[in-house]
């Protein structure tokens, strides 16, 4: 079982995303670099927070050109499941992979803080193993973490159920206070929030069970795939 | 150019003639304050240096200190205060970017950041509330697209600063000790420039920042790219772990020219360089622009011909500069060519030392006044005085600021910005802990009890998370140094914090002197800012939230000591009186105390008193905790006080300790084994902050509203004024 962690010029959180799947939840895990190649025996793919190529025109957009997009792209159309995180979020709505699209926060400002998310789709990869409306404390660090969708395009979101994440309350003015969506089939999934930082206990001051279970879904899912 | 006519000749005696424009260009920066320390030099071997744990090496740019298992952590502090003064955004950035290269240099990833800003007066002054901005978002948008956390840090005002601003930067990096950088090179290894390219950005920016700041330079402020600093930091590890790298130096005050020249001087060698090969950003740039600039985002290194391939290789892939600009020579000379062309040529023990100085210090005038106390205008309504003092920019929360810096990144941030000290985990299962403090208020009324209290402070800050100091970085900053009082001012601090180092066996590990901090009113107040790094073995104290009847206990006796506090000089406009003083040997059994009550696991957190005193304190943790308190001021330890100095005294070594009641007995037996000085003071409960001098209650607050009053107070001044 093979998660590759993608590496653009500028991702930050690619270690620590490392750290978490290896040795948190003792899963092969490889970085890959944007101009490389994933093989095609891969089973998940996740991209990291951070500033890919430092948040130069908007947040992502310059990294959902690089080589390793296409790649993406194909195995997303497998039905392999793949998670965008923060920056990795940008890229993959971005790259078209997701709907919607991320602008800066209402505060303008850079926000580093916890939150509470609730999960509204239990059906996808990373949260099979979820109840329905469950609360993650977790914390968001960005600065274009916005989520703005238009009615219409909102509509065909709940419809479709591809509302995965919302926030609890109003925290940067996210359409319906959009966290993280995924793709109509359900395997692609990005999330603003940063998971990575909360499924341990020493740093997480809350309780890091429910971010833990992100990853467990994705064991579950993958064991039961294999 | 601030070349000395006494310097120029004394430059003209050493090389024998007369020296070329680039010579001098190379000298004027290398002789700056700022890259020689010509003023302070003499005087900083005072500090202890060494210690069981400091790893002291050639050539390091950070502090190196052995924390076990085969782990090092680095530690540095520098400033930006002129460019910051006249460009906050980029200022306060290229802080970041310059230190976090010092610690790239050792050859370790850089793990924390840590600021410590001072602005004038913002309630009154648009101009400080716009520096304020500024410098934040500056080191917001640095630190967080190189996925470095901000973990600490202070933000202070004050009518010294008007027009000006100091933004002091620390940073700590943490790595393996057989990858630190071994700085060696061989004749006949190659000089590489890697990095971002050479601008006319920051051209003259060392000895800008040596003189009083008069004209608004711009040029001479460097531009920040944290995208290409994110990438050289990467590119280095992946080169360090190749063992790519002989020696290697951060390009920052002084640009190539000191670089270049420190690096032959450190390890005894020639360098013959030449400017054409370097990447520059503009053409045309002349040779001696070329040596001046301080374009940012730039290391120098030091490899062999075999090692190039695959450092340029490395380099490809991040897409950086690296550009073969000279090679090593035996000579110890500093050679600069155009092509075959030389435009400098000299030894680079005359450029790498300056000529030191030994100034004129005199005791100021002012404090022959100051110390006398007039007589102030009674309080009628303490709660109403309370609440000033928490909506006040100097200590409400500073949640506005550090909301804005990512202080997760990297996972290891176990106790984040609010509490008494950061603390950061380590791959050996240790833990750092680390705090910047500074004073000026204090160190203005008393020079040197004021300097070795902010070294007490953040001290203090530590062992509140059960860490014991292991190194200590001082940051000395002072106005112009020939003004006889100044220098005075500067002696009696670093006399102070020498003093408190050897006695508490901490070693100064890193830092940085500036001077010539002068605003259009005058000199700034002296303001050290100490840093002080803790490690603690076993576990952190991480604070666990306050219930009902959990039992508050003081340590330390509080005095009466109002000089340079809050009290005095926020509600009282009073600037003078007696400066808190540290007694050592109290100082050390409270420290040792407060860590034998956290290893006995005894409490639920302990939160050190200091800004506002000890009303501040015990409200910080009734606010955090959103719970009440009922404290009695008849119990607080203290000699015959009046209720005013009891509230406010800033006095040091105290420390508040909270526990659940069932351990009370066990903690009142330690503290008297260990002949300390402390009460029960109060029991928390309900919604109310109180504290009753005999039956009266003088103090009566609702938690709800004194939490929302310091919560947002700053943010509500910064944006709508």
């Amino acid at each position: 079982m093979k998660v590759g962690i993608v590496v653009f010029p500028g991702s930050n959180c690619d270690r620590d995303m490392y750290h978490v799947l290896t040795d948190v939840f003792n899963l092969d895990a490889q970085y890959y670099w944007h101009e490389k190649t994933l093989p095609k025996n891969i089973d998940a793919v996740i991209l990291p927070g951070g500033f890919s190529y430092g948040d130069r025109l908007r947040a992502g957009v310059i990294a959902a050109h690089s080589p390793i997009i296409k790649d993406i792209q194909k195995i997303a159309n497998k039905g392999i499941p793949i998670l965008g995180v923060c920056n990795g979020f940008q890229i993959l709505v971005e790259s078209g992979l997701l709907p919607g699209v991320l602008l800066k926060n209402e505060s303008l400002n850079f926000m580093c803080e916890w939150t509470n998310l609730i999960v509204e789709n239990n059906k996808t990869p990373f949260t099979n193993q979820f109840k329905l409306n469950e609360k993650i404390p977790i914390p968001i660090a960005n600065g274009e973490g916005r989520y703005y969708v238009d009615d219409e395009t909102l509509k065909q979101l709940k419809k479709k159920n591809q509302i995965v994440f919302r926030y609890s309350q109003v925290v940067n003015g996210s359409s319906n206070r959009i966290a993280g969506v995924c793709n109509e089939d359900g395997n692609v999934v990005g999330m603003m929030p940063h998971p990575e930082r909360a499924v341990e206990s020493e740093i997480n001051p809350i309780d890091n069970k429910p971010s833990s279970l992100i990853f467990e879904s994705l064991l579950v899912k993958m064991g039961a795939s294999n | 150019m601030s070349l000395e006519p006494q310097e120029l000749s004394e430059l003209k005696s050493k090389i024998g003639r007369d020296p070329t424009s680039t010579e001098l260009h190379i000298i004027a920066a290398e002789w700056s304050e700022h890259c020689s320390y010509k003023s302070s030099k003499k005087h900083l071997k005072m500090l202890p240096m060494k210690g069981p744990l400091v790893i002291n090496e050639k050539g390091y740019d950070s502090g190196v200190l052995d924390v076990g298992d085969g782990y090092v952590v680095t530690a540095h502090i520098e400033s930006h205060n002129h460019p910051s003064a006249v460009e906050p955004y980029g200022g306060a950035a290229t802080g970041v970017g310059g230190v976090i290269r010092d610690i790239l240099s050792a050859g370790t990833r850089p793990i924390a950041i840590f600021d410590g800003l001072r602005f004038g007066n913002i309630e009154k002054d648009q101009q400080a509330r716009w520096l304020f901005k500024n410098a934040v978002t500056g080191i917001a948008d640095y630190g967080n697209c190189l996925g470095i956390p901000t973990i600490g840090g202070e933000v202070e005002f004050d009518d010294c600063y008007q027009n000006y601003a100091l933004v002091d930067v620390a940073a700590v990096g943490f790595g393996r000790k057989e990858n630190l950088i071994k700085n060696h090179a061989q004749k006949d290894d190659l000089v590489v420039l890697l990095g971002g390219s050479t601008g006319r950005d920051g051209i003259g920016g060392s000895q800008f920042a040596s003189d009083s700041l008069e004209s608004e330079d711009r040029s001479a402020v460097q531009i920040p790219d944290p995208f290409i600093e994110k990438l050289i930091i990467e590119a280095i590890l992946e080169a360090r772990n190749h063992k790519l790298i002989h020696a290697m130096k951060d390009l920052g005050g002084g640009g190539l020219s000191c670089a270049v020249s420190e690096t032959a001087e450190a390890l005894e060698i020639g360098i013959e360089m030449d400017v054409d090969k370097v990447h520059t950003r503009e053409s045309n740039m002349h040779p001696d622009e070329i040596m001046v600039s301080e374009s940012q985002e730039r290391m120098l290194i030091v490899t062999n011909k075999t090692k190039l391939k695959k450092l340029q290789e490395i380099c490809k892939k991040f897409r950086i500069g690296c550009s073969v600009i000279g090679h090593v020579k035996s000579d110890n000379q500093m050679h600069v060519k155009k092509g075959k062309k030389t435009f400098a040529n000299l030894p680079t023990d005359v450029v790498a030392n300056a000529t030191l100085l030994d100034l004129p210090s005199k005791k100021p005038a002012y404090l022959e006044t100051i110390q006398k106390e007039k007589k102030l205008k009674p309080i009628s309504n303490y709660s109403k005085t309370m609440m000033t003092l928490l909506a006040s920019p100097n200590i409400a929360s500073k949640i506005w600021v550090y909301g804005q810096y990512d202080h997760e990144v990297g996972i290891r941030t176990v106790l984040k910005p609010g509490a008494d000290a950061s603390v950061l985990r380590l791959d050996n299962g240790k833990f750092l802990s680390a705090k910047i403090d500074g004073n000026p208020k204090q160190c203005y009324v008393n020079p040197r009890e004021g300097a070795i209290g902010c070294f007490e402070e953040a001290c203090r800050n530590v062992v509140c998370t059960g860490a014991k100091p292991i190194g200590m970085l001082d940051h000395l900053q002072f106005g112009n140094p020939k003004d006889p009082e100044i220098f005075w001012t500067f002696l009696e601090s670093l006399k102070g914090l020498t003093d408190f180092a050897k006695y508490f066996e901490i070693p100064c590990v890193g830092g940085k002197v500036s001077l010539h901090n002068e605003t259009p009113a005058g000199s700034i107040k002296p303001t050290p800012v100490i840093g002080v790094l803790g490690l603690i073995d076993k576990k952190p104290l991480v604070p666990q939230k306050i219930i009902e009847s959990d039992c508050l206990v003081i340590l330390g006796d509080t005095k009466d000591e109002m000089g340079g506090s809050e009290y005095f000089e926020y509600i009282h406009k009073f600037i003078g009186g007696r400066c808190p003083s540290v007694d050592f040997a109290e100082s050390k059994k409270n420290m040792k105390t407060v860590l034998d009550s956290i290893e006995n696991l005894l409490l639920k957190s302990v939160h050190d008193c200091s800004k506002g005193g000890l009303a501040v304190a015990v409200s910080e943790l009734c606010m955090t905790n959103q719970i009440g308190c009922n404290i009695s001021l008849d119990k607080i330890p203290c000699e015959k006080l009046d209720v005013d100095r009891i509230l406010f005294s800033e006095t040091h070594s105290r420390y508040l300790m909270t526990l659940d009641k069932k351990n009370l007995k066990k903690l009142e037996t330690l503290l008297k084994k260990n002949k300390v000085s402390f009460q029960l003071v109060g029991h928390f409960g309900g919604d109310k902050i109180q504290f009753n001098d005999g039956k009266k209650t003088i103090i009566d607050l609702r938690v709800d509203k004194a939490q929302k009053t310091w919560l947002n107070s700053l943010r509500d001044l910064v944006l709508h004024g």
